[in-house]
């Protein structure tokens, strides 16, 4: 069991090279001559205006929370759908139970018009 | 055992070379890891070279489908060489840091999307016992893994500190995290047949490829697997005629070339999974099982082909759904998922879950099994189609409707604008 993530930890440790190389040889082979007006952001042409770091659209936040209400569904649908051949009865009627109750969640978030985008 | 070059060829071709090894060096402490690490670093450099191949294969294929010719003229007849030529370019390129990017998302982002991309492969297996690791959460920690991109794509939009690239990744944001819903919700039926989430499990779980099964599950996975990847219909979060080219506008030379990198081995590994939990992986009538101790057996690097042949299939219908369709817009692309996939997906759990435990089953073979499901997935999706039908002719309805209201008024007060044939043509 133990051993199963050791290649996954050799693998995490051994990785960032990847990327890192490629962009490191860039780095050695690329000239390197900045100058203020290469440095600028790159828009349209014109120069840019105003503040990036804004507040945002409300509609990615709503999103996101009916997401995270899925996918904690999720964490809880795994174990359950892997040990699914030595479960009973009850444990089924269970399943459909939680599924159906977030599958209300869904319909009410619609019915608010939560999903709209506006 | 000791060491013999032919013997080590041999295993290489076998594919067997790892427990040649084991062989060869005994029970000591430093093996498992050291093979560990080569098994990794094959991993990561096939993925890295096959990328090179990948893109010429997709601007290749795309002009064909667009009736062009495509890279033909760096080294040779079919422009093999085009992409080397252009990762020479992207190397001798001079990196450029905007003077108002945040320096350490800037530069964290590129890292980070290679790294998820490349550790998702940790758990695919190419053929029989050759795969990184056979975790028992195997899909699990594919999911895990692939939400790192989110965060990458989040750091590359907002460290760059530019209007589009923040553009982009608020849009990359809103769809990855939505699509992973269904996605996770699609894979969880597989789950459920297999008993398992597994890799090697699922594959041998796959008496009948459970496309056959469970073919609504495959359709939706693959729907999810489009938008993950970001590619179009889903390309909206580069969208290069609406936001220049989103979250990765402000990159230049091998950063840039790193988010391509990412790009293309998540959409590899994406038919990959496809090809492992829908088409069986590298099961072919139970040949690959041909590996005997001392014979000369080819059955893993037969496993191989076939796992390769399935995976490129898939590929090639990444490539062909991108050479067809347009461009969904982001209103389209949510409703979709959340009033269409999400339900929809939630039913096929719900129906897979019952159909699963109905009495009979467990008195039935493996076949029938699969054709019960097959039965109820056709079942679910001739309902969903008679809703969709309905629910168009709705629209089409109220469509007309307002058309004809404004030809009435038209006609009305600009007599001979709009025939009255014309309306009715309508």
């Amino acid at each position: 069991m133990f051993s199963d993530w050791q290649f996954i930890a050799i693998f995490v440790v051994l990785s960032p090279i990847f990327p890192l190389l490629p962009v490191a040889v860039n780095r050695l082979l690329g000239p390197q001559r900045p100058n203020p007006i290469k440095q600028e952001t790159y828009e349209c042409g014109i120069e840019t205006v105003g503040d990036t770091w804004v507040q945002f659209k409300v509609q990615y936040y709503i999103y996101a929370l009916v997401f995270v209400v899925f996918d904690i569904e999720a964490v809880f649908l795994f174990p359950i759908a892997s040990a699914y051949n030595q479960l009973g009865l009850f444990a089924v009627l269970e399943v459909v139970l939680f599924v159906v109750l977030l599958a209300t969640g869904l319909a009410y978030a619609w019915s608010r018009g939560v999903l709209e985008w506006v | 055992m000791s060491f013999g070059i032919l013997e080590f060829l041999k295993s290489l071709i076998d594919l067997t070379v790892f427990d040649y090894m084991r062989g060869v060096w005994g029970d000591q402490r430093f093996v498992e890891p050291v093979l560990d690490l080569i098994g990794a670093l094959v991993v990561s450099t096939f993925c890295l070279l096959i990328v090179i191949f990948l893109i010429w294969l997709e601007r290749k294929v795309i002009a064909r489908m667009q009736d062009r010719i495509g890279p033909n003229r760096v080294g040779g007849k079919f422009g093999l060489l085009q992409t080397v030529a252009d990762v020479l370019k992207l190397l001798s390129k001079e990196m450029i840091t905007p003077a108002a990017a945040d320096w350490w998302p800037y530069n964290l982002a590129p890292l980070l999307i290679v790294i998820a991309s490349l550790l998702m492969w940790a758990v695919l297996p190419f053929a029989p016992g050759v795969l990184g690791v056979d975790l028992n959460i195997g899909l699990f920690y594919v999911l895990a893994v692939s939400s790192i991109s989110v965060v990458s794509l989040l750091l590359a939009g907002w460290g760059s500190n530019n209007k589009y690239a923040l553009l982009g990744a608020y849009r990359s944001i809103a769809q990855l995290v939505s699509y992973e819903v269904p996605m996770i919700l699609s894979l969880l039926v597989p789950i459920l047949l297999a008993s398992s989430m597994s890799t090697i499990d699922i594959i041998n779980a796959q008496t009948v490829p459970f496309i056959l099964v469970v073919p609504i599950s495959a359709l939706i996975f693959f729907i999810s697997a489009l938008a993950e990847t970001g590619r179009t219909p889903f390309d909206l979060l580069e969208a290069d005629s609406e936001i220049v080219a989103g979250f990765h506008i402000e990159y230049g030379g091998m950063k840039f070339g790193m988010f391509f990198l990412a790009e293309f081995i998540g959409t590899l590994f994406m038919s990959g999974l496809f090809a492992t939990v829908y088409l069986g992986g590298y099961r072919l009538f139970g040949l690959e099982e041909f590996v005997t101790g001392g014979g000369w057996a080819l059955g893993r690097l037969l496993g191989l082909v076939v796992f390769f042949i399935k995976m490129f299939a898939v590929y090639f219908v990444f490539i062909w759904v991108r050479g067809t369709l347009p461009r969904f817009r982001i209103d389209q692309m949510l409703n979709f998922n959340w009033k269409f996939l999400v339900p929809l997906t939630l039913a096929l759990v719900l129906m897979v879950a019952v159909v699963e435990k109905l009495p009979f089953m467990a008195s039935l073979g493996d076949v029938s099994r699969a054709g019960v499901h097959l039965f109820a997935n056709l079942l679910l999706g001739l309902v969903t189609l008679e809703i969709l039908r309905r629910f168009a002719r709705k629209q089409r309805m109220a469509q007309e409707e307002k058309l004809a209201a404004r030809a009435a008024v038209n006609s009305g007060s600009e007599p001979g604008n709009l025939a009255p044939e014309a309306v009715a043509a309508h």
